[in-house]
Order: structure tokens, then sequence, then C-alpha cells
């Protein structure tokens, strides 16, 4: 049993202090991010966040020049593009998809200049990999306090809207008449989603961040419709997802010839959470299809 | 500015911005700026694939944008269309990931296939992308009609298959993608081939003439961005995205205005 237990999981998996990190800053960013996802989701703003994520890329990599933790970098940027993107007119559903590209476009070619003059001057192309590959065994333990708390900021702001925006996310007209104020319910929702697709940029890098928001809310919509449980299944998910793809970059050692190293996690957890996807949609095709037999 | 190695650049970057604007015409017709974006950045995994084992990286990212492409158009089939898109991008650019960690000597690389260099460019490079354009054009000249009509009013689109026509739609910037890669970079391209088409749109309704516009909108854009490249030694990324930006926004202000006047 026990040996079983040893190629599953390799030994010192868990009294490493960088996989405990990595656990800890994973598993609190993927549960803000699934929470967050299923409204994204909901909404259809999943190329919004996508985009946030990509200029959260520009903060990093200025924070990076500047000297400043990375994750203020990220969380700055990416807050100003949602507020940007909210000018343009994201609110229209024609035409949004285009806001959010212009800004975007901008953005992504600010990224260019400053990961140009980062890596000029200080020499070390690592950074354009890191910042938007990510690397989450490279977390420190003072970023757990900043992540914690801005993780909490996130569904705290989520928690006091939650019943307007959801009214709103399902159906605008409704909510209108009802007179809750969508237009701005929708920027703060921008400006949550902002900070959490931030920090889940720290965790596995900018352009990757997208997995973790849209991944395990869309799995958890496609086996329930309630919007609870949506949102517990999409947590539960997100966590596992990120869990297991540490796990496996951990174990991944071992995989390659020379034993030196690791496969990177983002790719498993992007991986995991892609199959997660299409297990839950053919899952509750099937059940779609037992019911419709037994009817 | 305009000898040896540079010459390369030129006609590239030309048949670059020209495809670009075509094929962004109807991307922004049809309002799938996120599949544009989603094709040429999971693509980026090709390229990374490529120099892995060795082959020429416009193969790779051939395949990869056609691959993406089909993985967009059939995920996008049950489900909601974004989402798919998502989910494909991510996967792509995780196996890009998977792929940049095998390879250690890569790291400026990456960096120019994210954000384009146009000095990169080799004679070896210059035939299929000029293949590549006319096949693209060419494409884009027969799915002229239906395209538009589908793009404009779907539902007149009749006895035309919407999922076929969304495929080869896809198919057309997973091409365009494939030559455009070299000069601006994957991150990049769908900053040209949105900008100038939306900025076309805001000065005219005419499709032919919006399509013309776009094409010298993202000429200019191109040409000023490798001008200022080189001067500068700044990427050309930044010049494309900036430029591209401004040019969106002048056309808005501009039918802003018209519409505050008239």
């Amino acid at each position: 049993m026990s040996h079983v237990l040893h190629v599953l999981i390799e030994p010192g998996f868990f009294s490493s202090s960088p996989v405990r990190l990595a656990l800890a800053i994973g598993g609190l960013v993927a549960s803000v991010a699934a929470v967050v996802g299923v409204f994204t989701v909901i909404r259809g703003q999943a190329f919004a966040g996508e985009a946030l994520g990509d200029i959260g890329a520009t903060g990093g990599a200025s924070a990076y020049l500047a000297g400043v933790p990375a994750l203020f970098g990220f969380v700055g940027f990416s807050v100003a593009a949602a507020g940007a993107m909210e000018l343009i007119g994201i609110q229209r559903v024609r035409g949004r998809d285009l806001a959010t590209g212009i800004v975007l476009g901008a953005g992504f070619g600010i990224a260019a200049l400053l990961l140009y003059l980062g890596t000029t001057y200080d020499n070390t192309s690592g950074a354009t990999v890191t910042i938007l590959f990510g690397a989450i065994f490279d977390l420190t333990s003072p970023d757990l306090p900043l992540v914690l708390g801005f993780g909490l900021i996130v569904l705290v702001t989520l928690a006091v809207l939650y019943r307007p925006l959801m009214l709103a996310s399902i159906s605008p007209e409704l909510a209108a008449a009802r007179g809750v104020r969508v237009r701005l319910v929708g920027a703060a929702y921008l400006i949550s989603m902002a900070v959490a697709v931030a920090l889940s940029a720290v965790t596995i890098g900018a352009i990757l961040s997208t997995a973790l928001l849209v991944g395990p809310a869309a799995a958890a919509l496609r086996l329930t419709t309630r919007p609870g449980r949506a949102i517990a299944t999409a947590a539960v998910i997100g966590v596992a997802s990120t869990w297991l793809g540490v796990l496996l970059a951990y174990d991944s050692y071992d995989w390659t010839v020379k034993h030196d190293r690791a496969w990177p996690a983002s790719f498993f957890i992007v991986t995991v959470v892609l199959a997660v996807y299409l297990i839950a949609g053919w899952f509750s095709q099937s059940i779609r299809r037992g019911r419709s037999l037994s009817a | 500015m305009f000898s040896g190695f540079m010459v390369n650049a030129w006609i590239v970057a030309t048949l670059v911005a020209i495809v670009g604007a075509a094929v962004g015409f109807f991307v922004v017709m049809r309002g799938s700026a996120f599949v544009a974006h989603a094709v040429p950045n999971g693509s980026f995994a090709g390229a990374a694939g490529a120099s892995l084992i060795g082959v020429n990286a416009i193969l790779g990212l051939g395949v990869f944008s056609v691959a993406g492409a089909l993985g967009i158009g059939l995920l996008g089939r049950r489900g909601r269309h974004d989402v798919a898109t998502a989910l494909t991008l991510v996967f792509m650019l995780g196996l890009g990931a998977l792929f940049l960690s095998f390879n250690t000597e890569y790291g400026p690389q990456v960096y120019s296939l994210l954000f384009g260099e146009v000095l990169g460019i080799s004679d070896n490079q210059l035939w299929p992308t000029l293949m590549l354009t006319c096949v693209c054009l060419g494409a884009l000249a027969m799915l002229w009609r239906p395209l538009l009509l589908a793009s404009v009013l779907p539902s007149s689109a009749q006895g035309l298959d919407p999922f076929k026509l969304e495929l080869c739609f896809l198919l057309l910037v997973a091409l365009a993608t494939a030559m455009t890669v070299p000069v601006v970079g994957t991150a990049l391209i769908f900053s040209l081939m949105i900008g100038p088409a939306a900025a076309a749109r805001a000065f005219t309704v005419r499709p032919h003439l919006a399509l013309a516009l776009a094409v010298g909108i993202a000429l200019a854009i191109v040409w000023t961005a490798i001008a200022c490249s080189y001067a500068s030694d700044w990427p050309v990324g930044f010049f494309v995205g900036v430029l591209s930006a401004s040019a969106y926004t002048v056309g808005r202000v501009w039918s802003w205005s018209r519409r505050r006047g008239g």
C-alpha cells in the first residue's frame, strides 16, 4: 500500500516548503478564481477575463522593472485595464469583444516594450517566461498574506453584490426593471474579476490565468444549473485541479531522462482543467440521455 | 533601412498587412475578436514545438493554428463558444509552456515569437509567406459573398451550413496566422487584424470601401512600426499594438463627432 502511495506521490512531497506554499497559494487562488468565474461564464465575459490576464503581464513586467512585488503590478494593471474596457463600452453585448480586443492589443504592445526593456537592462531573458507562464514553485512566503488579502476583498465584494449581480448576469432587463443599477454592478464585477485574474496570473502565469477562471466554472455549470451549487462545485474543481497539477509537476522530476528538472506545473493544471471540462460535458450529456430514455 | 536583410522585412510586412487586414475585416464583421486572438496566440506552442524537434517554425505554426481552429470549431458546437475558445487557447499555451521547459536555449526566441522581430526574416521564409498570401487571398475571394452575407445577416444566408462556413473562416484565420507570426509575433497579429478593420468600419459602411481602407490603414501601421522599430531598436509589436489602438480611437472619435454634428 505504501509502495503504491510512493509511486503516486513522490517521497518528500508534503515536507518540501516550496510545495506547501504552492499548495496553499494555489488552492487559495484557484478557489477565488473559480467563484468569480461562475459569473464570468454566465455573463459570457471569458474574453474579458483572458484580456485582463494578458494585460496583467504588462503590470508584471513593469513591476519587474521597478523592483516591486509582481503581484502589485499584476493587480494594478488589470484593474486599470478593466476601467478602460468599461469606458470604451464593454456593457453592450454588440461591439463588446471589439472594445476588449482593442484594449488588449494596446496592453500587449506595452508589455512587449516593458519586457524588452527588462531583458535588455538586466540581461535575464527568464523574466519573459516567468511572467507569461508562471512559476508556482518560486512563490515566496511574503506573497501569502497579500494573496489572502486580495482574495478576501474579491470574495467579500461578490458576497455583498451576490443577489443583484446574479440577477443582472442572468437577465439585465429584469434586473433594471427591479431597480438594480446594472452598469454599476457590472463595473464592480469587472474590477473584482481583474483582481481575481491577477492573482491567478501570479500562480500559473499571465497567459494561462484564464484556465483557472473559466475552466472550473464552465465544468460546474455543465453539472448543475443552481447558482449556489455551481459556485461550490467550481471551487472544489478549481482547488482539486491545481493541487493535482502541482503534484504531477512534482512527480515529473522522475519522468525526464536526466532527472534534472520538472515539467511546468502550469501545463499540468491547464490540462487537468480541460480534461475536467470535457468529462463534465460527457457526464451531463449521458445523464440527460438517461433521463429522456426513462421518461 | 532598405538594404540587404531589411528588404525581406519590408516585403513580408507588406504581405502581412494586406492579409491581416483582409481577414480582420471579417473578424470585425462577425464579431469574433476572441477567436482572432486565440488562434494566433495558441499557435505559439507550435513554433516552440517545431524548434524542439528542429523543423521550420512556419510548419509548426501552421499545424497548431489549424488544430486550434478545428478545436475551437468542434468544442464550440456544444457549450458556450467563448468558453470553448478560452479553454482551447489555454491548453495550447500550456503545451507551449511544456515545450519551452524542454528547451533551455530558448529564452530570447520566446520573446521574438511572442512579440515579433523584423530582422529575423530569412530568404527561405520569403517564399512560404508569398505562397500563403496567395492562398489566403484566393480563399477570401472565393468565400467573399457567402461570408459577407452570413456575417451581416446570419438568418438570410439560407442554403449555407453555418458550421461549415464558421470552420472555413477559422481555417482562414489560422492560415493568416501562420504567415504573420514571424513579423509581429503571436501576441500582436490580432491587433493588426482588428485595429485597422474596426477603424475602417467607423469611417464607412460600404464593404468594399471598408476593406480597401482597412488594408490601407494596416499598411500604414506596419510600415511606420518597422521604421520606428528600426530607428529605436524597440520591438515591432509595441508599435503595432499602440498604433492599431490609436487608429481605432481616431475612428471612434470621428464617427462620434459626425453623429454629434449630423
